[in-house]
């Protein structure tokens, strides 16, 4: 669509430009203010320069969360995005069952990131949990504060729980926008279910899977209060993720200066591969109307 | 039939995710004494005793009230100004307006982590520490761009000649843009409500540290009361099925919306 050229508009921006600026621009620079700093408390402080990012480049544990952090959030997207396609395909398409699906797979969504912590720490402890109850009287010993395995399953399960149904139900919204005459023609050609699948319904559903990937994605990669609550980081730093590492430096030790370069460093690295997703999410767009 | 084979597994699907929640529900209907001695798959004795305490302790239920007050703020002005820029973004070509957009979504991709120092300090300076429109405003930063970006998609999906007509029989551009161009994109306002209501109620990291006791909500009490009185599992989880409840309320209201909006929408 043709667009006017008009620089007037930034007058209904600015209100936006505004609010974001105050609550993502002045916060910016007090960190980067921090991070070139030492604070030993109010009015003492002494200018480092690159010291705090050197030490926090070389920290050792910062590398490990980083690779954690990787991992966590590539099996992630391998569990949930086949999933939640294979579950948007066996959903129903008419009658009560759609409404019926629709609102059970929204309920993980809207339920608090801690408290989705709290009935996953229910559910799965040894001594009161269905879940931890179930697998050690099989004889297979389960415990996720003990053990960094059972504590990487537990999340692991935990967070495809919470978060596959948005895929689903992005997956279910592309599959409806595909008009009927689609099937109908599949049909006259004879098309096997597979063929419809991989020719019809999966490129149809590319727009909306890129959004829940580029989603998923960022999400997983800023987790927080889930493992927070369940594990704490724990046992020792088995699934302390950058997130967590951060608030622990920052509000546990106050080391402002170091969490204060990490915080940089991390928003940098999301900075980047967003940049990436957004040129792929754009083009994906422009691939459709063509 | 293979429609049948593939309804049965969907419908084990749903059982595994309502399980997590059924037991939760089971937990909120015993006492802690009860949970502690046997382990059963569904209340023996059940008893409303945690859902009284809630309910009747203010230090509990105020913090429900506290999250949604800041949730209602938070939605209210995310709206009120993502409108106008998301319209401007749709029918406008202005100097910077597809890095001002780019810079608007990084901030939906931010770590909350990295604002959360910054922030206690830039409303400690203001004094806003403990108030409701702290937290609101604190939620804007991943809110608004998300408004704006699902609310462009909308409004791109109208064609621009109603635009031009509507401005060549004489409407100005406030009166068009709320007497024909809202109505026109309801279902749109209703998504990005249901989203900014969604992402600000399960947020917690930020809304746990800009409060102390007046605005505390409901998942920081739960947590502090943990670790003030010791475990009582059958208070904990009544809290959290009470958590649970709005979110319902909003998914049953808007379902019927729901899968056109997300294929409409881009979130």
């Amino acid at each position: 669509m043709e667009k006017w050229d008009n620089n007037k508009a930034w007058f209904l921006v600015l209100p936006v430009f505004a609010i974001v600026a105050f609550s993502a621009v002045i916060p910016l620079m007090t960190v980067v203010n921090y991070s070139v700093q030492d604070i030993f408390g109010p009015g003492q402080r002494v200018f480092v320069g690159a010291e705090w990012f050197k030490a926090t480049l070389a920290d050792r544990r910062l590398h490990e969360a980083l690779w954690r952090q990787f991992l966590f959030s590539g099996l992630v997207l391998l569990i949930e995005m086949p999933l939640g396609v294979m579950i948007a395909l066996a959903m129903p398409k008419r009658g009560w069952g759609v409404s019926f699906s629709l609102v059970t797979l929204a309920l993980p969504l809207l339920i608090p990131w801690n408290v989705i912590g709290t009935i996953w720490l229910i559910f799965t402890r040894p001594d009161i949990g269905l879940f931890g109850s179930i697998i050690n009287s099989m004889g297979i010993a389960f415990d996720h504060t003990a053990s960094p395995l059972d504590a990487w399953i537990t999340l692991m399960l935990m967070e495809v729980w919470h978060w596959t149904p948005l895929v689903a139900l992005l997956a279910y919204a592309g599959l409806r926008a595909i008009p009927e005459v689609y099937y109908q023609a599949a049909k006259i050609d004879g098309a096997s279910a597979w063929a419809t699948f991989r020719y019809i319904q999966l490129p149809k559903m590319r727009g909306v899977l890129t959004i829940a990937l580029l989603l998923r994605f960022m999400d997983s990669f800023l987790i927080y209060a889930e493992p927070f609550v369940l594990t704490g980081g724990g046992p020792g730093n088995s699934t302390t993720f950058l997130s967590i590492y951060l608030v622990k430096l920052a509000v546990g030790q106050f080391d402002l200066g170091p969490a204060a370069a990490f915080s940089i460093i991390y928003f940098l690295i999301v900075l980047a591969l967003c940049f990436v997703f957004y040129q792929v999410l754009q083009n994906v767009g422009r691939g459709e109307k063509a | 039939m293979i429609p049948k084979k593939r309804t049965i597994l969907l419908a084990f699907y749903f059982g595994l995710l309502l399980l997590p929640i059924y037991w939760m529900l089971n937990m909120s209907l015993r006492t802690n004494a009860d949970i502690l001695s046997v382990l059963t798959l569904y209340p023996t004795d059940p008893t409303l005793v945690n859902y009284i305490k809630i309910f009747t302790d203010a230090s509990w239920y105020s913090g429900y009230i506290n999250s949604m007050i800041y949730v209602a703020m938070n939605t209210t002005i995310s709206l009120t100004v993502a409108l106008p820029a998301a319209y401007a973004f749709s029918r406008y070509r202005f100097v910077g307006d597809k890095q001002i957009f780019f810079w608007l979504l990084t901030n939906r991709m931010a770590p909350a982590a990295v604002f959360l120092l910054p922030f206690f300090q830039l409303y400690s300076t203001l004094g806003l520490i403990d108030t409701h429109i702290a937290v609101a405003l604190a939620h804007c930063l991943f809110n608004v761009p998300l408004a704006v970006w699902i609310l462009e998609g909308f409004m791109s999906g109208i064609p621009r000649e109603i635009d031009e007509t509507a401005f060549i029989d004489g409407y100005s551009l406030p009166r068009f843009f709320i007497t024909v161009f809202i109505p026109l994109i309801r279902a749109g306002v209703g998504v990005t409500a249901f989203f900014c209501f969604m992402f600000s109620w399960v947020e917690l990291l930020f809304a746990r540290t800009l409060t102390v006791t007046n605005a505390k909500p409901i998942g920081a009490i739960m947590t502090r009361t943990i670790s003030a009185t010791g475990l009582d599992w059958g208070l904990m989880a009544a809290a959290g099925v009470l958590t649970i409840v709005p979110g319902a309320l909003v998914i049953w209201f808007v379902r019927n919306h729901m899968a056109k909006g997300f294929a409409l929408g881009r979130v």
